[in-house]
């Protein structure tokens, strides 16, 4: 028993040795998202605003200051957490899941892959921040409309990704053998080639989290983005432009937050990929 | 090689026509009136039947989308809603400044990023190459306008020793022209560079390795030119391809940046449109960004067939 103790405590002192990123990432992101999910225990209100006290420095009561209404810039800052990391994640999934579709239909039915394709390529073709743009000018602001809008040029990316290794692994024996046991076209998809696509998916998914935050927080300080009651990172940089030099911790405090959140997404990226892709990962 | 061209150049017609299709349709996915979304929630009948007849929106759709494109073809991309000016001669205005912004972030970012990348590789493992790599893990985790405004606050406040913000054309001298477009390139450049030196110093590190490179330094070739000349020649296509790669990241960033530093471009004629939805502003300037990035990309694979002759046959 004892024995099994030492050996798990090993074993996890091993993997914090092996992949440094992965566990500085992964626990910087974890406080990041606690206190997003507690942010009504550990903040005051942030849309409450007391003129009498605008553009207050960091002190004791406002630990990172006011902004130029009066708000507590802290409480703003923990609640922006909550539309970055809902952005990142949506964005994320969205994408990988219809990325990975089209790629599996396209790599494996070249009928579909010549028009599918070239569909990809004209998506890509348009800056996705211009797309973002259009969409929210057109539907209006809302968290929802900014994660599609994010998550539309992420597809062709993904599936581009998919299709490559779909063409790699689609004449190989083992899935030579499935067909020609009479496996059907979809579940010889699902449990032969599916599965091979999983860990470069899971790499690229990190990156697609870490610029849809990006993105994200452009949208807002361009006013693209999420409607401005909401407290997000972009749009505190944005209304506090102006006093930049009167209170800069305005716009560092929730422009180092971004900084850091996109940092250990793209650490956990690089470690993941470090450890599942070895390929790629000789000493990049 | 000509057929080669060919080829490429016949493939942009399908990008180039499902771009066109998607900015097209844009306006027609949205729930609702086109013409009333354009008008905005105080618009009179009136406004909405002008904005409507103007745009032709009383048309067909497929008529609509063919006058559309035919006129697109020729260069007419319609007369922006707020100032009543052909959205061309609008771009034509501003296409200056955001020109100047991203030929010299292009300069700064390729220049440094190689640089860095070429030496992290040359000293693999040293602290050099730890601050290099770290660095490239930074900068792209960092927003270009967060960046734009430490540095604004840095270098134009405190220190007072640029512009904060602002745009001078170069034909009213090359100094202040420059002066204002040192921190924007810098900010904006960034991502680039980060992007640019690791794939530099992995592909450098990769040619490195090679047994030619050990015949030439055996052969007493100085590093200088064996990391220029034999080194950094034989890895330039991955390189190449990273920076066609970050054109779009460019383009993105661009539209950023003129905001920030308040520089009167093709991107803020955008951010601009969006609040008073002109919408052949935001139309015109997709299809342009798109067919620029499009260009670029053409160039590169053409450029791959000169450096790569492997390249043109398969």
């Amino acid at each position: 028993m004892v024995q099994e103790n030492l050996s798990t405590r090993g074993k996890a002192a091993d993997f914090i040795r092996r992949n440094p990123t992965i566990v500085v990432g992964a626990t910087l992101l974890m406080l990041i998202a606690l206190a997003a999910l507690f942010a009504p225990l550990i903040a005051r209100d942030p849309i409450a605003f007391e003129p009498i006290n605008r553009l207050k420095g960091p002190s004791a009561e406002f630990w990172l200051g006011t902004d130029s209404l009066g708000r507590d810039v802290y409480a703003r800052m923990v609640y922006g957490a909550r539309v970055s990391l809902l952005v990142g994640l949506a964005v994320a999934s969205i994408s990988i899941v219809t990325g990975a579709l089209v790629g599996l239909l396209a790599g494996y039915f070249s009928r579909v892959d010549a028009v599918v394709m070239r569909l990809m390529d004209g998506i890509m073709a348009i800056p996705s921040i211009l797309l973002a743009i259009a969409l929210v000018a057109l539907l209006g602001a809302s968290v929802k409309v900014v994660i599609i809008a994010i998550a539309i040029p992420e597809i062709p990316r993904v599936a581009r990704l998919v299709r490559a290794v779909v063409l790699s692994v689609r004449d190989l024996p083992f899935v030579e053998a499935a067909r020609s046991n009479g496996t059907r076209v979809g579940k010889l998809l699902r449990r032969h080639i599916l599965p091979s696509t999983v860990a470069p998916l899971i790499v690229q998914a990190t990156y697609i989290c870490a610029s849809a935050i990006l993105t994200e927080a452009g949208l807002s300080f361009l006013g693209a983005g999420t409607p401005p009651e909401f407290p997000t990172w972009g749009n505190m940089i944005a209304s506090s432009r102006l006093y930049l030099q009167l209170a800069p911790w305005t716009i560092f405090a929730p422009g180092i937050c971004l900084a850091l959140v996109v940092l250990a997404v793209n650490l956990v990226g690089d470690g993941l990929r470090d450890r599942l892709d070895p390929r790629i990962s000789r000493r990049m | 090689m000509l057929s080669y061209i060919f080829r490429r150049l016949l493939g942009v017609i399908p990008v180039m026509l499902v771009v066109g299709v998607f900015v097209f349709s844009l306006l027609h996915l949205a729930p609702g009136d086109p013409a009333a979304i354009i008008a905005g929630d105080n618009a009179t009948a009136e406004s909405i039947a002008r904005i409507r007849a103007n745009l032709g929106l009383d048309r067909p759709l497929l008529e609509q989308f063919f006058s559309w494109g035919w006129s697109t073809l020729r260069g007419d991309l319609g007369a922006s809603m707020f100032f009543n000016i052909p959205v061309t001669t609008l771009v034509q205005q501003r296409m200056g400044a955001t020109i100047s912004l991203a030929v010299t972030t292009m300069l700064v970012a390729v220049t440094i990023a190689i640089t860095l990348g070429v030496l992290a590789a040359w000293k693999a493992g040293s602290l050099l190459d730890r601050a290099v790599m770290g660095l490239a893990v930074t900068g792209f985790s960092v927003p270009v306008f967060v960046v734009g405004y430490i540095l604004v606050y840095f270098v134009a406040l405190k220190w007072r020793w640029l512009p904060v913000q602002g745009y001078v054309p170069m034909a009213d001298g090359f100094w202040p022209w420059l002066r204002h477009l040192i921190l924007p390139s810098f900010a904006l450049g960034l991502a680039y560079v980060a992007l640019i030196a690791r794939i530099t110093r992995a592909s450098m590190l990769e040619v490195l390795a090679e047994d030619y490179i050990r015949t030439a330094s055996a052969k007493g070739v100085a590093t200088v030119p064996m990391l220029l000349r034999h080194a950094l020649k034989n890895a330039a296509v991955p390189i190449i391809t990273v920076i066609g790669i970050g054109i779009a990241l460019l383009i993105s960033g661009v539209v950023i940046t003129e905001s920030v530093f308040n520089i009167p471009g093709i991107g803020r004629l955008v951010v601009d449109a969006i609040s008073r939805r002109d919408y052949p502003i935001i139309q015109g300037v997709m299809i342009i960004f798109a067919g620029v990035y499009v260009l670029i990309n053409l160039t590169i694979d053409i450029m791959y067939s000169f450096i790569d002759p492997r390249i043109r046959y398969s």
